[in-house]
């Protein structure tokens, strides 16, 4: 493994109850700077339900209680002064379905640096609209209607443009939970290759039902099942050759 | 292991290895073959040999086929992809080893003009070699890497023994130059029998990657025996 490896997320021990269910035992791992890590697993093997931890989208659930370390840049998330909202702008998300706002596309992008006091209206604005929408790869599909709702997109631009949105507070992470799960070949193939390039400046982890993509896009594999890390490791290595016999007939279609 | 949950994707995999094996039937029977049509100066079965490496070519092209279509339509991944990988390898290791039997038998018919001498020794190196096929057959046919193992550690005898050959043919030939041709033929037959062991030793060596993930090509052969038992220790 490479030495220069920086990490970003350093997790140690977490474990999740949902009231009296355990769904995560005490998870280790380390989300490496500037990398696409992917989480594949059956489903209810706990890999979503770690991806939230993330950016603590499970504070909301009442029964959900959790006990371990979640280390952002050394410091834990879950720390009593963090604010959840501040953190979301470090740590953003993509989700399974396009959620663009009900506003105009310049709108969706403007929204959250505006309310975050990060940039004012003006020309300093439209500035960051145009480079998030470029670094969403959107731009040019989009430049010359800005000011027409974002929902009147397709499927695979309404993502494009959420993922705008997400980098528009310049986060240091970016979850993905199954983004290309709603989309064709093509528009999934456009957001591959976009996270491509965005992994040269964030750090990307993204949940995926789709082992192909998880092998084609992440450059490191979790492989999740019954709430335990099974295995972790570099992507080419998981898909050539696995260590644990768990992830082997997971990965080859043996499940089950 | 399990078995895939999608039935037909198994069944392409147990037929692809099949395949493989009656290949390799073929390729060990044309090698034992064409020995004894040499030994036992038969040209009929010299011819026979010949005739059959068509069928021989024939499944390797069936073989590639069946790799093309898995590789295309299932995307395998870890050991049913190194299962593949090694198949497409394998294949290749085996279909010249058709081609060295029909080399063989070739010179065989030829000899009837020019009648070899010093035939014990490549008997000797032939039944090394064929026993290194065998070998090779049965360790992918069972995933055995201890078999890979010992195959590997052997080809420094085949090759011990084929020095030894080209040796003692140089000699007969600098002793009388009309025996030059017989010398030259016996050489032939010797390097091809040698070109035997070193695809039997590649087709352990992908054996072992296939069970394993290891690539013990090119390196001593004590790291590559050191790789292959700590896997199976741990």
């Amino acid at each position: 493994m490479d030495t220069e490896m920086q990490t970003k997320m350093k997790i140690r021990d977490l474990k999740l109850w949902y009231g009296d269910f355990e769904a995560l035992h005490g998870i280790n791992l380390d989300v490496y700077s500037d990398k696409v890590t992917a989480f594949i697993g059956p489903s209810g093997c706990g890999k979503s339900t770690f991806l939230r931890c993330m950016n603590r989208m499970n504070d909301r659930i009442a029964s959900c209680r959790i006990e371990g370390q979640m280390l952002l840049e050394g410091s834990d998330i879950y720390a009593p002064e963090v604010d959840v909202v501040q953190l979301r702008t470090h740590v953003g998300m993509v989700f399974q379905k396009p959620n663009p706002f009900p506003k105009s596309i310049y709108e969706n992008v403007a929204y959250a640096p505006r309310i975050h006091g990060l940039v004012t209206d003006g020309p300093d604005m439209d500035e960051l609209v145009e480079t998030s929408l470029k670094k969403a790869s959107i731009w040019n599909e989009v430049k010359d209607k800005l000011q027409q709702p974002g929902t009147a997109l397709s499927g695979g631009q309404q993502q494009r443009l959420c993922i705008a949105r997400t980098i528009a507070v310049q986060p240091d992470v970016i979850l993905m939970d199954e983004p290309c799960s709603a989309l064709d070949p093509i528009a999934t193939a456009k957001i591959e290759e976009l996270m491509d390039e965005l992994k040269n400046d964030y750090t990307i982890v993204i949940v995926t039902h789709n082992m192909q993509q998880a092998a084609r896009v992440s450059d490191y594999t979790a492989y999740f099942y019954l709430g335990d890390l099974m295995e972790f490791g570099e992507t080419q290595q998981i898909f050539t050759a696995p260590t644990h016999q768990k992830t082997e007939d997971y990965i080859t279609g043996r499940f089950g | 292991m399990k078995d895939h949950t999608v039935r037909r994707f198994e069944d392409e995999l147990n037929e692809l290895k099949a395949t493989v094996l009656s290949m390799g039937g073929m390729v060990e029977k044309a090698v034992r073959r064409s020995m004894k049509a040499l030994l036992e100066h038969d040209p009929k079965r010299a011819r026979k040999v010949i005739e059959r490496d068509d069928k021989i070519n024939q499944l390797e092209r069936d073989i590639d086929q069946m790799t093309r279509n898995i590789l295309a339509l299932r995307q395998p991944a870890a050991s049913d992809l190194r299962f593949i990988i090694s198949t497409i390898k394998i294949v290749t290791d085996l279909e010249r080893t058709g081609d060295m039997a029909e080399g063989i038998a070739e010179a065989m018919l030829k000899s009837q003009e020019t009648p070899l001498t010093h035939l014990e020794s490549l008997e000797e190196l032939a039944l090394k070699a064929t026993a290194q096929l065998k070998k090779a057959l049965d360790c992918f046919a069972r995933g055995d890497v201890l078999l890979a193992l010992s195959i590997i550690e052997n080809e420094k005898s085949i090759n011990g023994m084929f020095q030894r050959i080209q040796r003692e043919n140089l000699t007969y030939m600098l002793e009388d130059h009309r025996k030059i041709s017989a010398g030259l033929m016996a050489y032939s037959i010797g390097k091809n029998l040698e070109r035997i062991g070193d695809h039997a030793v590649n087709i352990a060596e992908m054996v072992i990657y296939m069970v394993q993930g290891h690539d013990v090509r090119h390196i001593d052969h004590e790291t590559a025996s050191a790789l292959v038992t700590s896997n199976i220790e741990s």
